[in-house]
């Protein structure tokens, strides 16, 4: 398991720019959903802003932490996405 | 990674246009990401190999590095990877799912 906090500092010094959304599914800290609003996915595929993210975890995905649920976005599609939803939350 | 663990992905990939690398069998998932990509396939009608990764821990260690993916499942068309769940799951809510799985 790894606390939610080492969890932020990690993708925080990978994407320093980003906002980042981090919720415990099951109260046991190794089973996460994330949210990363970041322009460093920018002109990146899903697939490969997924690869980014697990990249920035590194080891912590080979054990600690058994599930990562993920949603990224850049700033652009993050706006996109909340007006579409009819303002923020 | 060892050639041989290499070669034996590869050999695996070529399985069929669509393989599924899950926990559990298509049957039986032993886990709900890998239950939610086996629902989606299913209601698209397409044929997929299933393979658990949790009957071969050298095939499950070397997936994650083949792909730089260190999760499951882990979808491949035509033997490139697609994504986990959540990207799955993202590409048939945009519709996308099917221009991947149809393309030849």
């Amino acid at each position: 398991m790894m606390e939610p906090e080492e969890v932020r500092a990690r993708l925080l010094a990978a994407f320093p720019d980003a906002d980042i959304d981090i919720v415990d599914l099951t109260g046991t800290r190794d089973h996460y959903q994330a949210r990363i609003v970041s322009d460093a996915f920018e002109g990146k595929a899903p697939l490969e802003q997924h690869q980014l993210v697990y990249r920035a975890l590194g080891e912590a995905m080979n054990g600690p932490i058994h599930a990562l649920a993920l949603k990224t976005y850049t700033r652009a599609t993050w706006a996109k996405v909340q007006s579409a939803k009819g303002g923020a939350r | 990674m060892s050639p041989e663990l290499r070669e034996r992905i590869e050999k695996t990939l070529g399985a069929g246009r669509i393989v599924l690398f899950m926990k559990g069998s298509k049957n039986f998932p032993q886990c709900g990401f890998s239950a939610q990509v086996v629902s989606i396939l299913r209601r698209k009608n397409v044929e997929f190999v299933d393979v658990n990764i949790l009957a071969d821990p050298d095939l499950r260690q070397g997936l994650k590095e083949y792909s730089n993916w260190p999760t499951f499942p882990q979808l491949y068309v035509d033997g490139k990877l697609v994504g986990g769940c959540d990207i799955v799951t993202g590409l048939e809510e945009t519709g996308e799912l099917d221009q991947i799985l149809a393309s030849a």
